[in-house]
């Protein structure tokens, strides 16, 4: 392809740019900054949405009654893919609580990824269950600082209970070639279901 | 306590600086891609602070709108409805994400993606 004369910092409009997503959810402290920041080109980024909802009593305000607002902090990244493409990484609070947020994080994303501390296993049942409900491929990621045996991946599997298409593999969110295998892993995976279902017959 | 004519993000009222709209004028991806365009590289034409930063920030690479939130310190609505008002305007272009759906045009987006991810 043709695009003489590009500057290295600054890209012309070619009219044709476009990006993409993946979204990294998982417990509170699992490592998906972590994760994010090891292989962003970007110092992750934390953008703050001003959620207002029907009150649920938690959090409510006194004298404010009947609405609520919530800042949902979401910390990102971003890999420039090729010259005209750019995916985001979209990390996501796990709780229950921040599913309207997330309905607008999934929308058009290739896919997520379920960060998981095998201590606080708890912790992604929301997201894996969000996932499962809204069809978006999703693997499981279990983030691990001194290796992990595949019996404990088993493990997962089972408390879980996902299903045995879904890939679930051992990370290390601090390393960038880590991440990277688990990024790949996950694209790889969405392309498989899709030839596979291109190519079985529909019953 | 900040008593100044200039006060900082915190103290402002977020969407302020959106004279209190809340609704964009187009619906804006998260991670919809903003460049400034020639018309709004010049200084003269955009108006108001806010969007004067969001220009500058535009015309040194493209930026999504989840990155414009962040840097600019403002929760995503504001950034949103700043973002809108400025394409309307024809100071920048918003080139939106390719979703992922059951089509050729999402193969070849998670094709490339993987391409790229392989060569980091």
């Amino acid at each position: 392809m043709g695009f003489g004369g590009s500057d290295e910092g600054y890209r012309r409009p070619s009219g044709r740019v476009t990006s993409s997503k993946i979204v990294i959810a998982g417990g509170f402290g699992v490592g998906k900054t972590t994760l994010v920041g090891s292989v962003s080109e970007i110092t992750p980024l934390t953008t703050e949405a001003i959620m207002t909802s029907a009150s649920v009593g938690v959090d409510e305000t006194a004298g404010v009654p009947g609405k609520t607002t919530t800042t949902v902090a979401m910390d990102f990244g971003r890999i420039t893919i090729d010259q005209d493409l750019i995916l985001y990484l979209f990390g996501t609070p796990g709780q229950t609580r921040f599913w309207f947020m997330w309905d607008e994080l999934v929308k058009g994303a290739i896919g997520a990824i379920v960060l998981v501390d095998t201590r606080r296993l708890a912790d992604c049942f929301a997201a894996v269950d969000f996932f499962e409900h809204r069809g978006l491929p999703y693997l499981v990621a279990v983030n691990c600082f001194d290796g992990v045996q595949l019996h404990q991946l088993e493990d997962v599997r089972e408390a879980l209970a996902v299903g045995p298409q879904v890939p679930v593999i051992p990370c290390d969110a601090r390393s960038r070639e880590s991440t990277k295998q688990v990024l790949i892993t996950l694209v790889e995976y969405v392309l498989n279901m899709r030839r596979t279902r291109q190519t079985t017959p529909s019953r | 306590m900040n008593d100044s004519d200039e006060p900082s993000n915190a103290l402002v009222r977020p969407y302020a600086v959106t004279r209190g709209r809340t609704r964009p004028r187009v619906e804006i991806a998260i991670e919809a891609l903003v460049e400034t365009t020639a018309r709004g590289r010049d200084a003269s034409v955009v108006g108001g602070r806010e969007q004067q930063l969001i220009a500058g920030l535009c015309a040194l690479r493209v930026q999504s709108l989840a990155e414009i939130a962040a840097r600019m310190q403002m929760p995503l609505g504001v950034a949103r409805v700043l973002v809108a008002d400025m394409a309307a305007d024809g100071l920048v272009a918003v080139y939106e994400p390719t979703a992922v759906g059951d089509d050729a045009v999402g193969t070849e987006l998670l094709e490339r993606v993987l391409s790229g991810l392989r060569r980091l």
